[in-house]
């Protein structure tokens, strides 16, 4: 398969994604607004030319085992689902963070909290951001605000997380689940051969094959010395994340008197309002966090210096928000704005928030 | 004559398998995984599967099989060793993965996806060690303990109306179109070790020929969860067990 032009939803977008990226395994179940995935994995059939393994499981919980097993191979599998379904999977989230295994889990939100509703939402930023599951983990959060970004997240996951050897997380929407756009799609490539995948996890539990010693792949350590030991290394690890792998982007950053800081698809709601005051002479700015964790405090911190305040938006009732806060270290107006339980604002009513919110 | 000349000479009997280590176990005394982790240890080595296996351990006394068997594991969460057995095998059909549960985790937690799994005909070998008892945290009920038996969370016996009845699952294995092999053996003799190992055998060889699951459940003795001297235990398991739990075939293999 070639480079490919195509107008598709952003769910699609990563079953395609997935099938070129060279894929090994996709475990999941189905859930509104995200059920795109599996079905157009299902239909693409990949297993007959990539070899993929496509498996509808019983319950989110049994996907994300499924996936803590294939990962524990040494194999590249995913799951998906949206926010209830996520939740579900936390215990699993947590052993792969534990076994040090990479995977990748991609949660299409929907409103909250409960069954709620399958409406767009941002509600899941504390729990993908700040662990989730029990213990001190932490996943590599990325943010999705367009189809194309939902494609090359899947490829981006999966190298961070082989890389560190630790769990990765699309955190969208389901704006940017359900949307249509234009999307180029890479070029296939081919899933890695055994050998391949031998020598780049020497740690997979894979089957012996002539190896001297066994690999066992586990979370639990009886000793908590040596379970202390664990956890720093974990944590030597998200610091050299944090040092490496922040992204974001900004608009209209240098002359701006205000600043807008927004993730996903309300980034892009943001810039229209943005583009609205600008005609009225308002200058705004915009920072989009495109990694969740690790969060962009350094360069928020920097544009905070010049601006007169900051109006986080968000589609909650304020979590990144907490993230701002802690990235402005003076006395600065930080406000929120957001809706919840699936309402999404037009760039109107965020333009009105951010001028009542400043008096302006 | 010393120990390796009497051995020379062809009288040796019984060794520890190759791919068991040597190395002091964490069971106690009369337990019954000690044999079944002989058991697999021996038939892994003769059927040629050490390169290929891949065995997925349990949450429950039996967490530290890996400690044991000289083969690759993964460790599961409690109850999800089937789910992540699914996909250790799908993901390369030419491993021998099998599940080493004991009751609460395979019958109580991991109900739903120990039937799922089977149902789907997944080509692993279920191993299930049945002692009616949750033996890691102490000794309390589990779903196949037994009506009247005495537990840590059960101290004056298992009641049916409040703990509802003990669950019979391997016969409901038994009925599902994916298993291609359901049997039901004990470890308390030389003869059942010996049935118990050609059942295994039987099991492997199943799974590797595509056939679909298959399931053997080992009823087992928990000599400390019971507070019995291990030759009482197993004087209680066949007086006691084995009418709840008959041994035998419940599918034999086509």
């Amino acid at each position: 398969m070639n480079e490919e032009v195509r107008l598709m939803k952003g769910n699609e977008a990563i079953a395609h994604a997935a099938i070129r990226y060279g894929v090994d395994g996709y475990f999941g179940y189905p859930i509104t607004p995200q059920s795109e995935i599996l079905e157009t994995l299902e239909a693409e059939m990949p297993w007959e030319t990539t070899g993929m393994v496509v498996l509808q499981a019983e319950s989110e919980v049994s996907s994300i085992n499924m996936v803590y097993g294939g990962a524990s191979t040494g194999a590249a599998v995913m799951t998906s689902s949206s926010s209830p379904g996520v939740s579900l999977m936390q215990e699993g989230i947590s052993y792969i963070a534990a076994a040090e295994l990479p995977a990748l889990i991609v949660n299409v939100m929907r409103g909250g909290p409960g069954l709620g509703t399958i409406h767009p939402s941002q509600s899941d930023y504390f729990q993908a951001t700040k662990g989730g599951g029990h213990g001190d983990y932490h996943l590599i959060v990325l943010a999705p605000a367009t189809v194309q970004e939902m494609a090359d997240f899947v490829g981006l996951g999966f190298d961070l997380a082989f890389k560190y050897r630790t769990p990765a997380m699309i955190l969208a929407d389901g704006i940017v689940g359900q949307m249509m756009e234009k999307v180029v799609l890479p070029p296939a490539r081919p899933r890695r051969t055994p050998e391949q995948i031998a020598k780049q996890c020497p740690w997979a539990a894979a089957g012996k094959h002539k190896r001297q010693h066994r690999n066992v792949v586990t979370s639990l350590e009886l000793d908590s010395a040596i379970m202390e030991k664990n956890n720093e290394r974990f944590q030597r690890t998200y610091a050299e994340i944090e040092r490496n792998e922040v992204r974001y982007e900004t608009y209209f950053t240098d002359d701006c008197d205000y600043l807008m800081v927004a993730f996903g698809s309300v980034a892009r709601i943001c810039l229209k309002s943005i583009e609205e005051a600008r005609k009225r002479g308002v200058k705004i700015g915009l920072v989009r966090p495109v990694t969740l964790w690790p969060f962009p405090y350094d360069a928020i911190s920097q544009i905070a210096e010049h601006v007169k305040g900051i109006l986080v938006v968000e589609l909650n009732a304020g979590q990144m928000i907490e993230d701002v806060r802690l990235a402005v270290s003076h006395d600065l107006p930080v406000y929120h704005f957001g809706r919840m339980g699936g309402i999404v604002p037009n760039p109107l009513e965020v333009l009105n928030a951010f001028t009542q919110k400043f008096n302006l | 004559m010393d120990q390796n000349q009497i051995i020379e000479q062809g009288t040796k009997v019984y060794s520890r398998p190759r791919l068991m280590d040597d190395r002091n176990m964490h069971y106690c005394p009369g337990c019954s995984h000690g044999v079944v982790h002989k058991l697999v240890s021996e038939i892994l080595d003769e059927m040629g599967l050490e390169d290929t296996a891949v065995g997925i351990a349990p949450v429950g006394c039996a967490v530290f099989a890996y400690h044991y068997i000289d083969i690759d594991w993964v460790e599961a969460a409690h109850g999800r060793a089937p789910a992540v057995a699914t996909a250790v095998k799908r993901l390369d059909p030419s491993r021998a993965v099998f599940t080493y549960q004991g009751d609460g985790d395979l019958a109580a937690i991991g109900t739903a996806e120990t039937i799922h799994a089977a149902n789907r005909g997944e080509n692993i070998v279920i191993i299930f060690i049945n002692n009616g008892i949750y033996g890691m945290t102490g000794g309390q009920m589990a779903p196949t303990t037994l009506e009247g038996m005495k537990t840590a969370t059960t101290p004056y016996g298992r009641r049916v109306e409040l703990n509802g009845y003990p669950l019979n699952i391997t016969p409901l294995l038994a009925m599902l179109p994916g298993t291609s092999y359901v049997t039901r053996q004990s470890v308390h003799t030389a003869a059942s070790v010996r049935k118990c190992k050609s059942a295994l055998k039987k099991a492997f060889e199943a799974v590797m020929a595509g056939k679909g699951t298959a399931v053997v459940e080992v009823v087992s003795t928990c000599s400390s969860g019971w507070k019995m001297s291990p030759a009482k235990a197993n004087e209680w398991m066949e007086e006691n067990m084995f009418p709840a739990y008959p041994l035998g075939d419940l599918k034999p293999l086509e």
